[in-house]
């Protein structure tokens, strides 16, 4: 499909509060992962609520996949529009069982339109042992689990997501990954996914969004935005790229696994994906060192030949943010000033690009 | 002590009276409460004020301006009038719209406090799952708020059982239509019959003991939220 006929979203929102204004015009992909990242303030909740309809945008356009939800004096309530929303706190009823909670939106969209089913959602998310009991007698992470089954179960156009991790500790964020990542595997639901935390946006997202002080700064695929040099100082510690690769071959004897992306392949810990396998590997920028020459005798085994493309300051003034192109594919380096200067490192230079670490991630 | 057969009349007439006007005052109540519990207008205060005001006024004030406004030659009377209805003082009616009144305090506020404590999230998600707003209040604001209903139920049922001067000004004392437990007592004392009047009071006593007693036993916190 042309990217003109491309199902997608387009939204137009401004909004004042005192001391917050939100103002975005966007357009995003109608499918796939989208997160909406940003410092808590930026006002990625108030996004998403505006395109769920809780919140009411006076000046705004909205349109979801040719729908118009909202345009002028246009404005379809939120019970009218065909969304699943998944609050930080699961929210459930407390007053029905789990499986009341999940048929309580279920039943109210007309037959025809059901395209998720309960058995569906429930099996989605490994709750079929708890239909039976009341959101009081569920840990944090069943009643999150549950609330995005329910959003699920209404069988939504678009499904918008509101930190629904971030009320949970770390245990528990692992139980419920896996889970998100069957949901962008098996369906296709459009998925909007508020975040502050960089791991989940680079494990989950196809697309980023990153929003500050109520305006979007950056918005693209993921692999392109986190290799901007202009944003990775909003990421601090977690700035580096994702790279979308597939396991080329295995090394039992040594426990690793090559994995392969456009221009290059990687040595990684062989986590137990099947040969051919897509996977992504994220790698920080400071991981990423730099030589003029390759290295000899060096206990690093992903080396890169790579060509430097750009650098720009980054959060200290100690340091630097280089860009790299390794035949194509982007990477961050984070070095120091003094480096830079000792080995007279300029754009356009070829350097090898020692990686020491490479997380696989989904 | 025996109950007499006037006592009994008295007896059923009141408990008339407070199913009547508790149910009325619940459904009315509602969307008042609702409205209080939401809304930013500036006009909250002075109607939260008017709603509260005989919790303060002597029984004997509101029963009086009712007296004046719903006979012959007051806008409440004329309207009654002009409606078909004829007069309501000394009518069961005219008790009915004066408990209504001088109970509403004690329906709207336990509402208003259920409405209140359960925030926006409820309806938000409600929203968000298809629902309504009428949907909504009738699938999850109202189980959500059953402690808020039960609590303005009972105070609400045992105020109106409880009301003397207003009775009295605006209800008179005609047996079998008016004259209600309270008034009856009083009756029973103006003629020196203490033994009947001991009968009924202590009827009143352990009546609105075990409704008390039932209250907190059901609603121990004065509302549960999971």
């Amino acid at each position: 499909m042309t990217p003109a006929t491309q199902p997608s979203i387009l939204a137009r929102f401004r909004l004042g509060y005192a001391g917050f204004a939100l103002h975005v015009d966007l357009s995003l992909p109608g499918r796939g992962v989208t997160a909406l990242y940003g410092p808590s303030g930026s006002g990625k909740t108030t996004l998403l609520r505006c395109i769920a309809g809780l919140e009411r945008s006076p000046d705004a356009h909205l349109q979801v996949n040719g729908e118009v939800w909202q345009d002028g004096a246009r404005f379809l309530p939120t019970h009218r529009r065909p969304l699943g929303y998944v609050f930080q706190e699961a929210s459930l009823f407390p007053h029905l069982d789990v499986r009341r909670n999940l048929e309580y939106g279920m039943r109210r969209v007309p037959a025809r339109e059901r395209r998720v089913s309960l058995e569906q959602a429930i099996e989605l998310l490994g709750i079929g042992h708890l239909l039976a009991r009341r959101p009081d007698r569920l840990s944090g992470g069943e009643r999150q689990r549950v609330g995005i089954a329910r959003a699920l179960a209404v069988s939504p156009r678009l499904l918008l997501m509101d930190e629904p991790l971030a009320a949970l500790d770390l245990a528990r964020r692992q139980e419920i990954l896996p889970y998100l990542e069957r949901l962008h595997d098996e369906l296709e639901i459009p998925v909007l996914y508020v975040s502050h935390a960089p791991d989940e946006v680079t494990r989950l997202a196809d697309h980023l969004v990153v929003l500050e002080a109520g305006r979007v700064v950056a918005a693209g695929a993921l692999g392109d935005t986190l290799a901007r040099l202009d944003l990775p100082i909003r990421l601090g510690e977690d700035a580096g790229v994702v790279l979308e690769a597939c396991v080329l071959e295995q090394d039992p004897v040594w426990g690793l696994a090559r994995v392969a992306f456009t221009g290059g392949s990687l040595w990684v810990r062989d986590a137990g994906h099947a040969l051919g396998q897509a996977v992504r590997v994220r790698i920080l920028a400071r991981d990423v060192s730099l030589t003029l020459t390759r290295h000899e005798g060096t206990s690093i085994l992903n080396i890169l030949p790579a060509r430097l493309e750009d650098m720009a300051e980054d959060g200290h003034p100690a340091q630097v943010l280089a860009r790299l192109s390794v035949a194509g594919s982007p990477l961050l380096a984070r070095l120091t000033r003094r480096s830079v200067h000792a080995l007279g490192l300029h754009a356009g230079m070829p350097v090898h690009a020692q990686i020491k670490a490479v997380a696989l991630i989904g | 002590m025996e109950l007499s057969a006037a006592d009994l009349a008295a007896i059923r007439l009141t408990l008339e009276l407070a199913s009547i006007t508790t149910l009325l005052l619940l459904v009315l109540g509602t969307p008042l409460a609702w409205w209080l519990a939401r809304t930013r207008s500036r006009w909250k205060g002075p109607v939260a004020a008017v709603v509260a005001l005989p919790l303060v006024l002597p029984p004997t004030v509101i029963g009086f301006y009712l007296l004046v406004s719903l006979g012959p030659n007051g806008y409440g009377g004329q309207l009654t009038q002009a409606l078909g209805l004829g007069l309501l003082p000394f009518t069961f009616a005219g008790l009915v719209v004066a408990s209504i009144i001088y109970s509403l305090p004690f329906v709207v506020q336990p509402l208003q406090n259920a409405f209140a404590a359960l925030g926006d999230r409820p309806l938000e998600v409600a929203a968000t799952l298809r629902a309504s707003p009428l949907d909504t209040f009738f699938t999850v604001i109202l189980p959500l708020a059953r402690p808020g209903y039960l609590t303005a139920t009972v105070l609400g049922f045992a105020h109106t059982v409880g009301e003397f001067g207003v009775v009295l000004m605006i209800g008179g004392n005609i047996p079998g239509q008016t004259r209600v437990v309270s008034v009856q007592i009083y009756d029973h004392v103006e003629a020196m019959e203490y033994a009947q009047a001991h009968g009924l009071a202590l009827s009143m006593v352990v009546f609105s003991f075990l409704v008390l007693w039932a209250l907190y036993h059901f609603n121990p916190q004065g509302g549960r939220r999971g």
